[in-house]
């Protein structure tokens, strides 16, 4: 599949404010680490919001007739890009109401209610974005419930990085957040692994043969009826070569992953929140690095009828 | 009624005239234009709803080139209606046509993400998604006379390699000639199940090609020699 830029931007961001929204909820819930300052937990939640906000916004930048994206809202009955907008908007109320509450301090009950129904449809809402993806039967590398598995663990642990650092910078008890952030890290780090491994090792899906429909004989195309590329070959046709996958995957893994590791340890250790800081930087990299893979590596039926002997 | 194609792979020729008469008929129908990019520079593309690709199946000396025309099956689970976010995909109820209308599409592309037979294309000028409309804006029009009130592509077939009718009605042509000539659908482990049906090349035998070989006689000695001889 084509890597499209605002797509992996918009995934990877209203991933981690959503994310990062509901871990705020739930940290000042659970009152972690002493309880985050007033201040922190609002201007947070703040970027939270903003984050999705401005996720959304580049994801209609990939429309080619944006003027219509206000149908996208109709058939959330049968499509997951339809739910992930209605999902998406309906968080806004609930996140606003809770941050405004927060920041007027007042009705503790209806700003819990708030903050507890958005962090619901923050969950709803990853959920949806990834079973965009996963719904598909023409891409079997996505249609996988690791694929939904990845999304929620890599939005909580992108955006629970974010609210260390500012755990971090307020100065409150860092270790409960360290904790939430290592916890979260395995569980994204496994969940890629394992997802990597798996889209090795497939076996055979759809053939050249089975497209074709000859299944007795040996299927090749000499000729795909165009001299240039068409809408279907810069959609579907583009292929990661093996050796830079295997090495984005690395390089994914290890920035994503391993660096924050190492980091936390020692802002842990030292006291720095800077290293916090550079730590959540890291693990964005990573994880534009991940995005593309995830879009890169992804093969489309299609391409059986452009060469492709298997998918 | 549930309306689609057959496509005759024993006979179809591979001209690409079906593809031809179907651009130049939907560039003015009810999804035109099908806008083309560079038509006359050096990498010419566009959109079309009916692309022929052309395979070899087998190997030397039992191969065979098969030309294999592909437009939407109108398939009976239309994953691309499905996913539709915005309601423009639709499957009509009355014949199972499946169409865009273009007045609702945002071009989000993921109908075309949806479909395993690559039957939609983006237009880029219009920024809507467009494809084979099985030409419904001539199959039921009244003021052209009633045998040719079927797609461009099925009339315009020089072999006769396309058929077009209602696959609920047993009794129809195109019914008829997928049972006795077992026709198949395209990839039915993806459960999409295609209306438009294939009918595979007749089995011929394969044509001698080691004429000459050990067992020639004179006659076949002597054309080797001559054959040997002769620069082309």
């Amino acid at each position: 599949m084509h890597p499209a830029f605002s797509v992996i931007f918009f995934t990877v961001l209203s991933g981690a404010g959503l994310g990062l929204f509901a871990l705020i909820y739930l940290a000042d819930l659970f009152k972690l680490g002493g309880g985050l300052p007033g201040a922190y937990v609002f201007w947070t939640g703040v970027l939270a919001i903003a984050m999705v906000g401005v996720g959304l916004l580049s994801s209609t930048f990939h429309l080619a007739n944006p003027r219509n994206a206000w149908r996208a809202f109709s058939r959330w009955r049968t499509s997951w890009l339809s739910r992930e907008g209605v999902l998406s908007v309906a968080f806004y109320p609930f996140a606003l109401a809770y941050l405004g509450l927060y920041w007027l301090d007042m009705w503790p009950v209806v700003r819990h209610f708030s903050g507890a129904v958005a962090t619901l449809l923050a969950w709803l809402t990853i959920f949806s974005t990834a079973m965009i993806y996963a719904s598909l039967k023409t891409i079997r590398h996505w249609n996988t419930p690791l694929v939904p598995a990845a999304y929620l663990s890599l939005g909580h642990f992108s955006g629970g990085m974010i609210l260390l650092a500012a755990a971090m910078l307020a100065g409150v008890q860092a270790l409960p957040f360290v904790m939430l952030s290592l916890f979260q890290l395995f569980v994204a780090a496994f969940v890629k692994a394992i997802y990597y491994y798996w889209i090795d090792r497939m076996g055979v899906g759809s053939t050249i043969n089975t497209a074709t429909g000859f299944t007795r004989a040996q299927v090749k195309l000499l000729d795909a009826g165009h001299t240039h590329g068409t809408f279907l070959t810069q959609e579907f046709g583009y292929i990661v070569p093996r050796l830079t996958a295997t090495a984005l995957r690395l390089i994914s893994m290890f920035l994503a992953f391993a660096v924050p590791l190492v980091l936390l340890y020692f802002a842990l250790e030292y006291h720095a929140p800077v290293l916090g800081i550079v730590a959540l930087v890291s693990v964005f990299a990573g994880l534009v690095a991940e995005r593309w893979l995830f879009f890169a590596e992804a093969r489309h039926v299609v391409n059986l009828y452009h060469g492709a002997q298997r998918c | 009624m549930r309306l689609g194609l057959v496509i005759d792979l024993d006979v179809c020729v591979g001209c690409h005239a079906c593809a031809v008469s179907c651009k130049q008929w939907n560039a003015s129908g009810t999804t035109g234009p099908l806008s083309d990019y560079e038509p006359y520079g050096a990498e010419p593309s566009g959109v079309w709803f009916n692309r022929i690709r052309h395979y070899e199946v087998g190997t030397y000396p039992n191969n065979k080139t098969i030309n294999f025309p592909m437009s939407c099956m109108h398939c009976e689970d239309a994953d691309c209606v499905t996913v539709c976010p915005t309601g423009a995909s639709y499957k009509r109820a009355e014949d199972g046509i499946v169409l865009v209308d273009q007045d609702k599409c945002m071009g989000c592309n993921y109908c075309s993400w949806a479909c395993p037979y690559g039957a939609r294309e983006l237009d880029r000028e219009s920024g809507t998604m467009k494809k084979c409309t099985l030409c419904v804006d001539r199959i039921y029009d009244q003021a052209i006379p009633e045998a040719e009130r079927q797609p461009s592509c099925v009339l315009t077939c020089p072999a006769h390699a396309r058929m077009f009718g209602d696959f609920d009605d047993p009794n129809s042509e195109v019914s008829k000639v997928v049972r006795e000539r077992e026709g198949y659908v395209l990839m039915p482990e993806l459960g999409y199940n295609p209306t438009n049906h294939y009918l595979p090349p007749r089995k011929h035998k394969p044509i001698p090609t080691d004429i000459g070989g050990d067992k020639a006689g004179l006659a076949g000695k002597l054309k080797q020699f001559v054959n040997r001889m002769v620069k082309r």
